[in-house]
């Protein structure tokens, strides 16, 4: 069956049917559309609670009643790993909460963290009926999915998927980001067996070093990974694919295929002056210290700088990350420092609105030229030039000029820069006979994700660059496919 | 979780620890480093590979106790575990014969200098080592210095032991004495760019290696970044040896202060 007929199918069936024509399309476009329940923010300023509480059952389901459950179904357009969007909608409506969460496991390795952290706004929600034709806002599809991930959870419920018979085959994968565990769950599934190796001292990759606790608490990360535990997926953690075990190693060991998904955890930096002072620092450096080793916590043996004054730069999901972070942290005043306007800020919607609703203060249109500092090399002033827009680029963004003479001088003592991270170079490096962009990206086939290498695939941030958390989950899903078929047809 | 096999005093707060690492073993060579955790709570911390014996698949680590980390490390013994421990990181050292070696370590450098010291004695090399102290307790390493090269100097500050004198004089001393190939210096970044300024002045090549304050060692948070020839390094992915002559000391004290209040 193709994808329509599969999903004409499940929308034949007679529940559907049935629950379809118990309510009239208009009541169900004139319901408001659920709002996320959510910590206040100046109390949420303070400490590290997750800041969104998800939905009631009895608001889920009355949210599911706005989806008209369309014949052509444009929601699942957007969505890059193509989930059956009205079907778990329409058993949330139905009350049947388990079958929704079991209907989001069949294309998504991780939707408790999905309905997070998905941009929905610019994927499923963006070409929701309800955006495209009738200018209302959309379905709450990602807090629905949210939900439903979360109940399954909660309910202690968990569907264990049924693993294949063992084929005594050994893969590795390389990093423990979501490509790399979407592809060890989905390969453990087929009956390979599965070692994770992670080159730091925390299974999860960037959901648990960068993404911030109130954004996505560890627990969450956690139960996937046991389930995967569960599985019989192997993790290796302290361990460096091209430092410490080596490609011939791998072989030497036994492994029949390779995942590389190890991520684009390396910083940019904009290199001007004053850069290097103290209290200047990454983003990675800046959310790894708080999130990874728990600097925060008195307990904790490391340390980390706390401003007053801070100043994020960027406009991206990391930049949202680390200005909330300093918020939390303590920080009197916590900027936003932007070259483009707010419209053209790659940052999901919520995080930008949370942000302001945490008090941090955005100073869009402009862009840092140097940073200063006093006797001790600690930055105390930020220059910054003032940007208009001019005409869109390449990428359809208004690219941002330069105000001639327009230079404001403002006093920080501690700077974030988060303006974006490149591909890890350690895998091109030590593997010889990889295709490598000049970005550092590894090249793979599209459909298959399999690199120049024959037994070698790629996904995620390592083949896209940064990208995002579904993406890579789904790069992982399609890897394992294609490496499963050609191995057991070997 | 790896296992310490042997622990050895070299001094009151200098002690040799045998882990078990079978892969890092393995694949380590000289100048390489590791990043050791101690404890949930612990943090990741440098440390260079002393040695290692692929046989028992084990590696050597010197620690000096200087602050809560190191000393956390120093007082654990035999048959206790650390942590974590991920390695080999940085870039070997290029070890070959080029003729006289000076290596001239102080404090904090002391410790990761030894494995310099004995691979550059191993490759035929002319050894003399240049040990900085400022008063005749320091002194460390000093009999393990002995035993892998062709002449130890100790220098300390009030002449308590050794020469009276910094470790730049004691380097001087040598380099008017003879011929000397190469420098390696390891300690603190004051001391290394001393010695670099003065070996700059006699021409003589120079490698320092820089003890940065570092995270994650992989090249992914850059807190272990430096200008070296006007550009930005980082220290655990491109080092730790560069240049000692290109790099910018001032810029680098600057930032190993970065944690100076609330290390305390
Ligand atoms: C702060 C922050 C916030 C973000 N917010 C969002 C968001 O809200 N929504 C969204 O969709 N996306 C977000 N992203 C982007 C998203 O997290 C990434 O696109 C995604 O994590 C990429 O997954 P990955 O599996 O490719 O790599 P990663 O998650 O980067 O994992 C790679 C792993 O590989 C390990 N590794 C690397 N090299 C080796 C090696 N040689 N041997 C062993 N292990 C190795 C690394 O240590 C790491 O753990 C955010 C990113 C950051 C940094
Ligand atoms: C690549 C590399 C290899 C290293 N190898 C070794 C080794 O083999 N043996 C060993 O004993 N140490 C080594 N070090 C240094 C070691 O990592 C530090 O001593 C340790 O991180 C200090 O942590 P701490 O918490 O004990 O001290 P902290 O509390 O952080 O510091 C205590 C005092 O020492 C000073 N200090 C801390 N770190 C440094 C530094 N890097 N340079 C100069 N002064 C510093 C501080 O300013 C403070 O005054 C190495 C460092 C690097 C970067
Ligand atoms: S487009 Fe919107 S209303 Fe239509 S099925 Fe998808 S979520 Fe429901
Ligand atoms: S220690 Fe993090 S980049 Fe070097």
């Amino acid at each position: 069956m193709t994808q329509e007929e599969i999903i004409a199918a499940r929308r034949a069936e007679s529940w559907r049917d049935e629950l379809r024509r118990s309510k009239k399309a208009k009541e169900r476009m004139d319901l408001v559309r659920v709002k996320m329940n959510e910590l206040d923010g100046e109390y949420r300023s303070h400490n590290n609670e997750e800041v969104n509480l998800g939905l009631t059952k009895e608001q889920a389901m009355l949210e599911a009643q706005r989806c008209l459950d369309c014949a052509n179904p444009t929601c699942m357009t957007g969505c890059p790993v193509s989930i059956n969007i009205p079907t778990f909608i329409k058993y949330i409506e139905k009350g049947d909460i388990l079958a929704a969460a079991r209907t989001l496991k069949e294309t998504s390795a991780l939707p408790a963290v999905c309905g997070r952290v998905c941009p929905q706004e610019k994927q499923c929600e963006k070409h929701c009926i309800y955006t495209q034709k009738m200018k209302k806002e959309a379905v709450a599809i990602g807090y629905l999915e949210r939900f439903a991930a979360d109940y399954e959870r909660e309910s202690g419920n968990i569907s264990v998927p049924d693993i294949d018979t063992k084929n005594g085959i050994k893969v590795a994968v390389i990093g423990s980001g979501p490509a790399g565990l979407s592809f060890a769950g989905d390969m453990a599934k087929r009956g390979f067996d599965v070692t994770v190796f992670e080159a730091l001292h925390e299974i999860g990759g960037v959901l648990k070093y960068g993404i911030p606790e109130f954004r996505l608490p560890n627990k969450i990360v956690d139960v996937e990974i046991d389930s995967l535990r569960k599985m019989g997926v192997a993790f290796i953690t302290n361990c460096i694919v091209g430092k410490t075990i080596s490609y011939d190693d791998l072989h030497a060991d036994g492994f029949k295929g390779i995942f590389v998904a190890s991520g684009a955890g390396l910083p940019n930096f904009m290199n001007i002056p004053g850069e290097n002072l103290v209290g200047v620092m990454s983003s990675n450096e800046y959310l790894t210290r708080v999130n990874l080793m728990d600097a925060a916590n008195p307990e904790s043996d490391t340390p980390v700088l706390i401003g007053k004054k801070v100043a994020v730069i960027g406009g991206g999901n990391t930049a949202m990350d680390s200005v909330r972070t300093a918020r939390r942290l303590g920080a009197e005043r916590a900027m936003i420092v932007y070259r483009r306007s707010e419209e053209e800020m790659p940052a999901r919607l919520e995080e930008v609105k949370h942000a302001k609703e945490e008090g941090v203060e955005f100073l869009t249109l402009h862009n840092p030229i140097e940073y200063l500092g006093n006797e001790q090399g600690r930055v105390k002033q930020m220059r910054l030039q003032k940007m208009e827009l001019g005409e869109p680029d390449a990428s359809g963004r208004r690219s941002p000029i330069p105000i001639e003479g327009a230079i404001d001088t403002i006093d920080v003592d501690e700077v974030i820069v988060s303006v974006g991270v490149s591909p890890n170079p350690l895998i091109p490096r030590a593997f010889g006979g990889l295709e490598v962009t000049r970005k550092g990206t590894i090249v793979v086939s599209e459909d298959s994700m399999r690199s120049a290498l024959a037994d070698v695939y790629a996904g995620g941030d390592i083949v896209r660059g940064g990208a995002t958390v579904i993406l890579a989950m789904g790069d992982g899903r399609k890897a394992a496919a294609a490496m499963a078929e050609n191995l057991l047809k070997e | 979780m790896n296992k310490i096999v042997k622990k050895e005093h070299f001094s009151a707060n200098v002690v040799k620890l045998v882990v078990e690492a079978p892969l890092i073993a393995r694949a380590r060579k000289a100048g390489h480093f590791v990043i050791v955790k101690v404890g949930e709570k612990g943090e990741r911390i440098p440390l260079t590979i002393a040695g290692a014996d692929v046989q028992k698949g084990t590696i050597d680590l010197v620690i000096q106790g200087v602050g809560a980390s190191s000393k956390k490390i120093c007082a654990l013994n035999e048959g206790d575990y650390i942590t974590d421990l991920v390695g080999p990181l940085g870039q070997a050292m290029h070890i070959e014969k080029v003729g006289t070696v000076v290596c001239a370590g102080g404090g904090v450098g002391v410790a990761p200098l030894l494995p310099i010291v004995e691979a550059f004695h191993k490759a035929g090399n002319r050894v003399i080592v240049v040990l900085a102290a400022r008063t005749k307790d320091l002194v460390i390493l000093e009999e393990q210095m002995k035993a892998n090269s062709d002449e130890v100097i100790v220098m300390t500050d009030d002449g308590s032991y050794g020469n009276k004198g910094l470790v730049t004089n004691g380097v001087e001393s040598v380099i008017n004495r003879e011929k000397v190939d190469l420098c390696v210096t390891i300690g603190p970044a004051i001391m290394m760019k001393f010695v670099a300024a003065l070996t700059k002045k006699y021409n003589v090549p120079t490698l320092a290696s820089l003890n940065t304050i570092m995270v994650d060692g992989t090249g992914m948070c850059g807190a272990c970044r430096i200008t070296v020839g006007g550009q930005t390094k980082f220290v655990c992915v491109d080092g730790p040896e560069f240049d000692a002559h290109q790099v910018d000391f001032d810029e680098m004290l600057m930032r190993l202060g970065a944690y100076k209040e609330l290390e305390k």
